[in-house]
C-alpha cells in the first residue's frame, strides 16, 4: 500500500504539472469557497444585520412591564456581563407659561439607548446631530413637536409634574421611537434621577417600565434563556423580530437567498466533479490496466486514486476556506460603510462545514467512478476494447443522489422545502435527460441536406449518444440555476426596492379634525408635500363574538387577549390600500356600502379563530355596532401605508365622531414648515419616518449587495461546469480533429463542425434550462421567498443564446489548442 | 537433466458471446514450458495467441481447463491473487510499450519494485536503466523518447523484478527494422543474464527463430 500511496502522489504531482486535474481541483475549490464564504458572509452580515436591527428596540432584548422592574434582572445581567439600562414612561401634562401639552415623558438612565444613538438638535426640527449623552440633572430634551406647540425654545423652563426643568436641547429621534403610533403624544427624554421629584409616579398611576439589555452574542443567549424562566407573569420580553418587520423580512429573505445560491453553487460543482470524475476515469483506465498488470491488487489500485483525490480535497478545503474567509472579508469591507456596528469575530464553523461538504461530493460523486476504474480487467492492457464491469445503478448512482439529498437537506435545515428542492432537481434531471435523447434522436435524422461540417456535427452528437446526454444534462442543469438565480435576484431586489421607493411617504399625521381636512392639505399642498392616502380613523373595542362577550373568549382564548380586549383604530373605505390582498370572501362593492359588515386582518382571523360570516360586536363611542364578516386581508404592515386590522364599508360609521390619518410625502424647502403645521394644527400629531426608512433602507442595502455578491460566485461555478463539461470530450474530439484533417479537411472545415455540434448542445440545453427556470423561479418567489413573480419571455432566448454560445466560446477555446497541432502529434500521443 | 515446468496450461479454451453466438478463440490448448526456456506463439492474426498469452499470465481467465504458473493454480485463485503472483513471478513487454506517461523513465521502471514494497526502489531501478543504455535518460518523459528508447524502458521494467516468466507480445511490432533487432537483441541479453522463461508472441519469423521452441496456434489450437 505504501507503493500505491507514493505512487499516487507522484502521478499527482506529474498531473497537477500539466493541468490535468485543473477542473475537477476547481470545481472543488469553488465549492468549498461558496459555502465557507457563503457561511462565513451569512453568519456575520446576519449578526450585523441583527445588530443594526436592534437599534430598532434600542437593545438587543427589552422587557417591558406595567410594574418597576425587578431588580433582580440588571444584577443577573451584570453577573454575565450583559449591559442594561431603564426607561420610564408615563404621561403628563407639560405646561410652559398657559402653554399646556400632553406629553410622553420617558425617564432614562446612564446608559441608554444601548444600541443606536440619539439625535438632537439646537432648534425644533433642526439639523440634528448624535449625541452619546442623557439629558444631566434638571434638564430636558423636549422634541421638536413639543416644543413648537409649547411655541418654546432651547433655554426655556417647562413645568413637568411638580417642578420645573432647562430645555438644553431639542430631541430629533431616538432609536427605539418605533413605527408604531402608540406614541401619538409628543415625547421629552429626562435622567432617571430627577423621576421622582416630579412626583409624576404614584401608586396607581398610569406607567410603562421598560429594561434594555445588550451584550455578546453567547451572554445574550444565555441571559436571555435567564431572563424567559425568570421574568414576572407581566413582563414581557420583545427582541429584533418584533421589533421591525421590514428588518427582519428583509434578513430572512436575504439568508434565504444566500443559502440557496450558495446551494446551488454546490450542486453546479458536484455536476462538475462528477464530469471530471468521469473523464479522470476515462484517462486512467489503461494506468488501472498497467498497474495491476504490474502486480497491484484492486484495493492498491484504488489507493492511487483516491490518494490524489483526497490530496485535492486537502488542498481545495485549505484553499476554498482561504478564499472564502477573504471573500466575506472583502464583503464585509464593502459593507463597512453600511455596517455601523461593530461585528463579533468570525466564527470557524463554516470551515470544517466546507471540508465536510468538499469530502461529501467526492464520495458521492468521484469515488463510484474511481471504484469502477479498480475493477477495470488488466486484459485492457492487451485489448483496448476491454473496460470495467458495468456496476449496478444504485452503487453508480446512488451515492450521488444521497449525497445531494443530505446537502440539500443539511443547507436548507430539513423540511418540505429541502424535500420538494430534491424532488423538483430530480425532475429537472429526468427532463434534461429526456431532452438530450430527444436532441440525440433527432440529430441523428437530420444528417442529410446539409454541407460537411453541420453533417459532421450532427453525426457526433448521435455517435457520442451517452456523452451527449451527459452534457446535456450538465450543461442544463448548470444554466437552469444561474438562471433561476439570475430571475431570483432580480425579483428580489426590485421587490425590496418597491418595498421602499424614493416615493414611499415619509410621514404620518395623525389626529388630523374632519373640519380641518381639507385645509390641512392644502397646507401639504402649498409647500409641496403630497398626500398618498388619508383614512378617517376612529377608536372603538370588539365587546362580542356571535353574542359571546370577548370577556368571556379570553378565558379560553389566551392568545385574544391582545386582539379582543384593547382598544382599536378603526377606518373605513371603499379602497382596501395597497399591500393588501383577500384571502377569503370579498372586498366592499358599491352595494355594500352603508352594510353592517366588517373586513378582518388575517392577524385578527386567526388569534380570534374568527370565520366569515362571524358577527362582531363593536362598542364605539358609546355607541354599540354589530356587523358581520365579510372578507379576510392578508396585510403587509411594512408597505409604509396607512393599514387597519378592521375596516368598515363607507356609509355604516360617518356618524361617529372621529378623525382622519393621512401619509404623505413632504420635503420641505423651508424646516420651520413642520412646526408651522404643528402651530396651525395644533391637535395634529406628526411622525417623521426618515430615520426609519433610512435605517431600513441601510439594512436593505446590504442585503441587496449581499445576494449580487453571492451570485458572482454562483457564475463561478457555473462556468466551471461548462469547463467540464466541455473538456470531457476533448480527448475523443482531438483525436477526430487529428484523424479528418490527416484525410484532408481543412482546419475551418473541422472547426465548423465542432462549433455545430457544442451549438446544438448550448441550444438544446439552454431552452430546456429556461423551461426549467421559468417553473423553479414561479415557484421558489412565490412559495419560498414570497415575492412577486414576473414572468420572462427574454428568459427563453437569453438562456437558448446564451447556452449556446457560452458553450461555443468554451468549445473553441478547449479545441483550438488540438486543432493548431499537427495531426501525426495527436495521432501519435492518442 | 530435467528442469522444472514453470508454466502449465492443461485444456485450457476461452469462448466469449457474439452476435454470431458462442465464439471459441483457445480451443483446448494444453502444454509445458521449463524453467528458462524461450519459446515463441506464432499464428495468424485471430489465430488466439495474445488470448492464450493473457490467460497464461493470469490477466484473462480461461472458460475452462487448469493453468499452473509456478506450481499455481491460477485457476483456483481471485483477482487479487493472482496480481501478487504477477508482481513476484512475472514480467511483461508490450507492443505498445505502456509506459506510464506521468512518470519519468526511472519511475517507470521503479513502478513494480515500489508496488511491491521495496525500499531500494530507486537505486536498482537506475541500475537497470544503466543496463538497457538508458542511465542518461533516467529523467525523461516517455513523450521526450523515442520508440525505441520507450521499449527498452519497457524492458527494464519488466526485468527489473527478475521474473520467473517473461511475457512479451508483439515487442518488435511498434519498431522499425533496425531498433527492432536490438530491442530483440537487448531482451535475449537479459534474459539468459537472468535464467528467465521467456513467452513471445510474435508474427517476425526472425525474432520466433531465436527461441528455443516455436508453438503455432491455427483457429485458437496448437498445431
Amino acid at each position: 500500500m505504501r507503493g500505491a500511496l507514493i505512487l499516487s502522489m507522484r502521478i499527482l504531482a506529474r498531473e497537477w504539472r500539466s493541468g490535468e486535474l485543473a477542473v475537477l481541483s476547481l470545481a472543488l475549490l469553488v465549492a468549498v469557497s461558496a459555502l465557507t464564504g457563503v457561511g462565513f458572509a451569512v453568519d456575520r452580515i446576519d449578526h450585523a444585520m441583527r445588530l443594526q436591527a436592534s437599534e430598532v428596540l434600542g437593545a438587543d432584548l427589552r422587557l417591558g412591564s406595567a410594574n418597576a422592574i425587578n431588580e433582580r434582572y440588571a444584577a443577573e445581567a451584570e453577573r454575565v456581563g450583559v449591559s442594561s439600562a431603564r426607561v420610564t414612561s408615563t404621561i403628563s401634562v407639560v405646561l410652559k407659561g398657559d402653554a399646556t401639552q400632553l406629553t410622553n415623558v420617558n425617564a432614562v438612565n446612564t446608559g441608554y439607548p444601548l444600541r443606536g444613538r440619539v439625535r438632537v438638535s439646537n432648534v425644533p426640527f433642526g439639523p440634528p446631530e448624535f449625541t452619546d449623552e442623557i439629558p444631566g440633572p434638571g434638564e430636558i430634551w423636549p422634541d421638536s413637536r413639543l416644543l413648537s406647540t409649547l411655541d418654546g425654545q432651547v433655554g426655556d423652563l417647562l413645568t413637568v409634574g411638580a417642578r420645573e426643568f432647562r430645555v438644553t436641547r431639542v430631541l430629533i429621534s431616538r432609536p427605539d421611537q418605533g413605527s408604531g403610533f402608540v406614541d401619538l403624544s409628543p415625547t421629552l427624554l429626562m435622567n432617571e434621577a430627577d423621576l421622582a421629584s416630579t412626583e409624576l409616579i404614584q401608586p396607581g398611576s398610569r406607567a410603562r417600565y421598560s429594561a434594555l439589555f445588550s451584550g455578546g452574542q453567547a451572554q445574550m443567549k444565555k441571559f436571555g434563556i435567564w431572563l424567559w424562566n425568570n421574568k414576572g407573569p407581566g413582563d414581557r420580553l420583545g427582541d429584533i423580530a418584533e421589533a421591525s418587520a421590514e428588518v427582519n423580512r428583509a434578513s430572512s429573505r436575504a439568508s434565504r437567498f444566500l443559502m440557496l445560491a450558495s446551494l446551488a453553487s454546490v450542486l453546479l460543482c458536484a455536476v462538475a466533479i462528477a464530469l471530471t470524475a468521469r473523464r479522470y476515469v476515462q484517462r486512467h483506465l489503461d494506468l488501472a490496466a498497467l498497474l495491476k498488470t504490474l502486480g497491484a491488487s484492486r484495493a492498491a489500485v484504488l489507493v492511487v486514486s483516491l490518494g490524489q483525490l483526497a490530496c485535492i480535497a486537502l488542498i481545495a478545503t485549505a484553499l476554498g476556506g482561504l478564499f472564502g474567509f477573504l471573500a466575506q472579508k472583502w464583503l464585509l469591507l464593502a459593507l463597512r460603510g453600511l455596517i455601523e456596528v461593530e461585528l463579533p469575530a468570525a466564527d470557524w464553523r463554516p470551515l470544517g462545514l466546507g471540508f465536510v461538504a468538499a469530502l461529501m461530493l467526492l464520495v458521492g460523486f468521484a469515488l463510484p467512478p474511481l471504484v469502477q476504474l479498480s475493477r477495470v480487467p488488466a486484459m485492457r492492457v492487451l485489448r483496448k476494447d476491454v473496460g470495467p464491469p458495468r456496476m449496478a445503478t444504485i452503487l453508480a448512482y446512488g451515492p450521488a443522489v444521497a449525497t445531494v439529498a443530505l446537502l440539500i437537506f443539511w443547507v436548507i435545515s430539513g423540511g418540505w422545502l429541502a424535500f420538494w428542492f430534491f424532488v423538483a432537481l430530480l425532475i429537472a434531471t429526468l427532463v434534461l435527460t429526456m431532452a438530450g435523447l430527444l436532441l440525440v434522436w433527432i440529430a441523428s435524422h437530420l444528417r442529410s441536406g446539409a454541407g460537411f461540417s453541420w453533417r459532421f456535427g450532427v453525426a457526433n452528437l448521435a455517435r457520442r449518444r451517452a456523452d451527449s446526454v451527459v452534457q446535456i444534462v450538465a450543461l442544463g442543469l448548470g444554466l437552469s440555476v444561474l438562471l433561476l438565480l439570475a430571475i431570483i435576484r432580480g425579483d428580489l431586489v426590485d421587490d425590496w426596492r418597491n418595498q421602499l421607493p424614493q416615493t414611499a411617504p415619509n410621514y404620518f399625521f395623525v389626529n388630523i379634525p374632519p373640519e380641518k381636512k381639507g385645509a390641512f392639505e392644502e397646507f401639504l399642498a402649498t409647500r409641496g408635500g403630497k398626500v398618498t392616502r388619508i383614512l378617517p380613523m376612529i377608536r372603538g373595542r370588539m365587546i362580542e363574538i356571535n353574542g359571546v362577550p370577548i370577556t368571556e373568549l379570553v378565558k379560553t382564548n389566551p392568545r385574544a387577549e391582545g386582539f379582543g380586549q384593547r382598544e382599536q383604530n378603526l377606518t373605513w373605505s371603499d379602497q382596501m390600500g395597497a399591500g393588501n390582498t383577500i384571502t377569503a370572501g370579498k372586498w366592499f362593492s358599491a352595494e355594500d356600502a352603508g352594510q353592517p359588515l366588517v373586513s378582518v386582518a388575517t392577524e385578527y382571523q386567526e388569534s380570534l379563530g374568527l370565520k366569515l360570516g362571524d358577527k362582531l360586536k363593536f362598542d364605539i363611542a358609546g355607541e354599540t355596532i354589530e356587523a358581520s364578516v365579510s372578507s379576510f386581508r392578508l396585510v403587509k404592515w411594512d408597505s409604509m401605508q396607512p393599514n387597519f386590522f378592521l375596516m368598515f364599508p363607507p356609509g355604516l360609521l360617518e356618524g361617529t365622531v372621529g378623525t382622519y390619518m393621512a401619509s404623505a410625502q413632504f420635503r420641505p424647502t423651508d424646516p420651520g414648515s413642520i412646526a408651522q403645521l404643528v402651530r396651525q394644527f395644533p391637535s395634529v400629531s406628526v411622525f417623521d419616518m426618515d430615520d426609519l426608512l433610512a435605517q431600513i433602507r441601510s439594512i436593505i442595502d446590504k442585503a441587496v449587495l449581499a445576494v449580487q455578491s453571492v451570485f458572482i460566485g454562483t457564475l463561478l461555478a457555473g462556468v466551471v461546469v461548462l469547463l467540464a463539461a466541455v473538456q470531457a470530450t476533448r480527448d475523443e474530439r482531438r483525436y477526430e480533429s487529428a484523424m479528418l484533417r490527416t484525410l484532408g479537411a481543412s482546419r475551418r472545415t473541422v472547426l465548423t463542425g465542432v462549433l455545430a455540434e457544442f451549438a446544438l448542445i448550448g441550444l438544446f440545453a439552454g431552452v430546456i434550462a429556461a423551461a426549467v427556470a421559468s417553473l423553479g423561479g414561479f415557484l421558489l418567489a412565490t412559495r419560498v421567498l414570497e415575492i412577486p413573480y414576473h414572468p420572462n419571455v427574454t428568459l427563453w432566448f437569453t438562456g437558448a443564446g446564451v447556452g449556446a454560445l457560452l458553450v461555443c466560446v468554451a468549445g473553441y477555446l478547449a479545441t483550438r489548442s488540438v486543432l493548431s497541432q499537427p495531426p501525426l502529434a495527436t495521432l501519435r500521443s492518442g | 537433466m530435467d528442469r522444472k515446468i514453470v508454466l502449465k496450461a492443461q485444456e485450457l479454451s476461452k469462448q466469449v458471446s457474439s452476435p454470431e453466438g458462442e465464439l471459441t478463440i483457445v480451443d483446448n490448448v494444453s502444454l509445458e514450458i521449463a524453467a528458462g526456456e524461450t519459446v515463441a506463439l506464432v499464428g495468424a492474426s485471430g489465430a488466439g495467441k495474445s488470448t492464450l498469452l493473457a490467460m497464461l499470465a493470469g490477466l484473462d481467465v480461461p472458460t475452462s481447463g487448469h493453468i499452473w504458473l509456478d506450481g499455481q493454480d491460477l485457476t483456483t485463485l481471485d483477482e487479487d491473487a493472482r496480481a501478487r503472483l504477477r508482481a513476484d513471478r512475472v514480467g511483461f513487454v508490450f507492443q505498445a510499450f505502456h509506459l506510464v506517461p506521468s512518470l519519468t523513465a526511472l519511475e517507470n521502471v521503479m513502478l513494480p519494485l515500489e508496488l511491491s514494497g521495496r525500499r531500494d526502489a530507486r537505486d536498482i531501478a537506475r541500475a537497470m536503466l544503466k543496463r538497457v543504455g538508458l542511465g542518461s535518460r533516467s529523467g525523461h518523459y516517455p513523450r521526450q523518447l523515442s520508440g525505441g528508447e520507450q521499449q527498452r524502458v519497457a524492458l527494464a521494467r519488466a526485468s527489473v523484478v527478475r521474473p520467473a516468466v517473461l511475457f512479451a507480445d508483439e515487442p518488435t511490432g511498434n519498431l522499425d527494422t533496425v531498433t527492432g533487432a536490438n530491442i530483440c537483441q537487448l531482451l535475449f541479453d537479459l534474459n539468459a543474464e537472468s535464467q528467465t522463461t521467456l513467452v513471445l508472441v510474435t508474427h517476425e519469423r526472425h525474432l520466433a527463430e531465436r527461441c528455443g521452441r516455436i508453438l503455432t496456434m491455427t483457429a485458437g489450437r496448437i498445431d
